[in-house]
Parts: C-alpha cells; structure tokens; sequence
C-alpha cells in the first residue's frame, strides 16, 4: 500500500470494481529540503468558521435568520415584499439582499417598508458567511428580528456556503420544470422548507404537481413543503405561521440561555 | 462555480499556516475530493492558477485524489458504492444509502519548504 495517500490497498471499490486512479501524484516522500505538512483542512473551514459566528450573533439576539434560496425569475422578491407587508405590525423584518449586479432588490425592499443591505458579489455566484456578517453590522438588527437573506439566483452554489441561517428555505415556482428537485438535488436535500411559488398560474400550466413533491421527498424526506401564491396571496397565511413558530422559536432559546 | 471560491478559501487557510508553521513556499498541493461533493474537478484545477497569484502557493502543482461515493443501504444494510448522491442502492434498487465517503473536500497535505 502507498505510505503517502493509501492507495493500492483495501481501498474502497466501486461497484465492486477498483476505483480508476489516475497515480498522477507523486508517491514518494517529498523531495530532498522539502517537508510535507499534513493539514486535514476542509475547504470550507473558513467560511464554516465565520457562519458559526454569525449564527452565535442570531442567538445571543434572538434573531431567527432565513437563507432564501432559488433560481433566477422564481419570484423570491415579490415573495418577500409580500411577506414584509404582511408582517408589518406583527414581526420587524430586516433584509440582506444578495445579487451579482445592481441595488434593484434592496430599493424594492426598501419600499416594502424593511430596513435592506445589498450586496453585490460581482463575478460570485452565491453569498458566503463573510459577507453576511459585515452586512450585518451595517444593518444591526434589533432582537427578536426575522432576518431573511435573499441569495444570488442559483440553485447550485448557495447549497455549499453556510451563512449562519438556521434554516435554507428553497423557492420552486410551478413556471419550472417539476424535476428540478432531482436536477439540482444538494439544495432541496440542504432545506428545511420548500415553497412551492405562483400556484395561482397551475390551471395555466402542465406542471404535475405531485411528482415535484415526491420528487423533493425523495432527495429530501424530512423537507416541509408549502404551495403558496405571492401575487394572490394564497398560502401565505401558512408561510408566515411558520415564520411566526421558527421567530417564538429563537426568543426562547435566547431567554433560556440568559436564564 | 463556486470553485474559484473555494480555491480562494483554501489558499487563504493555507496562508495562515504558513505563518503557524513557519514555511515560506508550497510546492504541491495535495487534496481530496469526493467524486459526490458537488464540484468540478477541471475547474478547481482551472482555478487554481489565479487564486494563488501573489500567495505562498503560487507556482505549486495541484494534486487531486477522487474519492468515490460509498455508503450503506438503508433498506438491505450492505455496504455500497453510488454514482450520484440520491440514487437508490443499486444492489437491492428498495434504499436511500447514508453516504460514509465521497462528499469530502479537504486539503491533505503540503509539500513546503
């Protein structure tokens, strides 16, 4: 067995074939005045590190802090307009508002009647916890507050970055396709709550609805699924219980930690 | 493509320990990733380039170790390798399999001087 990466012996098979294993690496011990550093070092060390941080502020807070995430055009601004104008008197709401390009979403938001960041991440495809945390700061939201953070458009990357949220609530309006759960299945399976979006469109379209839920069951059994409707309003009385029970939630965590 | 992302992560942990360990130059990277753990190998190799300019590992040669998807079957309790994360078993085609391998994206080792 090679000493160095443990290849060539009881290594795991695939489909009870040996794994293709290019031996591209170098077997040998490191060259002569080189020494080699074993680092065990998850890729994501850092921003796991910085989203536990931003998930210690939410609790010392009693912030409940959501990481909205969808594709392109699914309807997560209307949706959280709506969710702003319905929660006006009942839950202060602050934004963070993820996009590559322009303050659009924030101005929108803005008008909702929420306090709103907006970051840009340029050529990045999803928010990561560093930018959350200094959005954070800027925003410094009052305890007990929702925090919803809007991610980039994307429902691949935004799977892998942990911003602190406790819970990835992912967006699927019925204008997609139905498999999308199966194509893009590391976000439905890292969500706890999937809203199904613009049901009031359905009688429009052929979009079969119980296969797109079994098909998120399947990545994901444990996930809640709601149909709601951002435009008609329909179902949203359930998204914001929901929201209200996860908010009661974080209140109470705070107030037994400070017991 | 968040592997740009990732890149930039990994050299920035590998900047600070260089500073904890006292070495100057990396000269090979060495790292792990399940063939399940959502990138692209070529475009972590893609982005390496630009992500160490200007750092200690600029220069170094990236080694990649596939790890394949194993798991064991939820429904027939055998130990299995799967092509992709939510497939059923594909000895007894009943059970989700509860991953022990393959998702890890992890930096083995360094070669520095």
């Amino acid at each position: 067995m090679c000493t160095t990466c443990g290849c060539g012996g009881g290594e795991p098979k695939l489909d009870g074939q040996p794994h293709a294993h290019a031996h591209a690496h170098d077997h040998g011990p490191p060259r002569p005045g080189r020494r080699r550093v074993s680092l065990e070092q998850n890729l994501l060390a850092k921003n796991d590190a910085l989203a536990a941080l931003n998930r210690q502020a939410f609790a010392e807070r009693g912030i409940l802090a959501l990481n909205l995430v969808s594709s392109p055009g699914s309807g997560k601004t209307t949706l959280l307009e709506q969710t702003i104008l319905l929660l006006k008197g009942r839950v202060p709401v602050v934004v963070i508002e993820g996009d590559q390009q322009t303050s659009q979403d924030a101005d929108r938001i803005r008008a909702a009647g929420a306090p709103a960041v907006q970051v840009n991440t340029g050529k990045g495809c999803h928010l990561d916890a560093h930018m959350v945390g200094h959005a954070l700061e800027s925003l410094a939201p009052a305890a007990g507050s929702v925090l919803m953070i809007e991610n980039v458009g994307n429902l691949v990357c935004p799977a892998a970055f942990d911003l602190g949220e406790a819970h990835k609530v992912v967006i699927l309006s019925v204008t997609e396709g139905e498999d999308k759960p199966l194509k893009y299945p590391d976000m439905f399976a890292a969500a706890d709550l999937m809203l199904l979006n613009k049901v009031d469109l359905l009688p429009h379209l052929r979009f079969d609805v119980d296969r797109c839920l079994g098909y998120a069951r399947r990545v994901n059994p444990g996930i809640r699924i709601l149909h709601v409707s951002a435009q008609t309003g329909a179902g949203m009385e359930a998204w914001l219980a929901w929201i209200e029970a996860g908010r009661r939630e974080a209140l109470a965590a705070r107030a037994m930690a400070q017991a | 493509m968040h592997e740009l992302a990732l890149m930039e992560g990994m050299v920035q942990g590998i900047q600070e320990e260089a500073l904890r360990q006292g070495f100057s130059r990396v000269h090979q990277v060495r790292l792990e990733v399940g063939r399940l753990a959502g990138v692209e190998v070529e475009a972590l190799r893609f982005a390496f380039g630009p992500a160490t300019e200007g750092t200690v590992c600029e220069g170094a040669t990236l080694e990649i170790l596939e790890v394949p998807g194993r798991g064991r079957c939820q429904a027939c309790g055998r130990e299995v390798g799967i092509q992709a994360r939510f497939d059923l078993c594909p000895l007894c085609g009943e059970g989700f399999v509860a991953l022990t391998s393959g998702t890890e994206m992890r930096v083995k080792d360094l070669d520095v001087d």
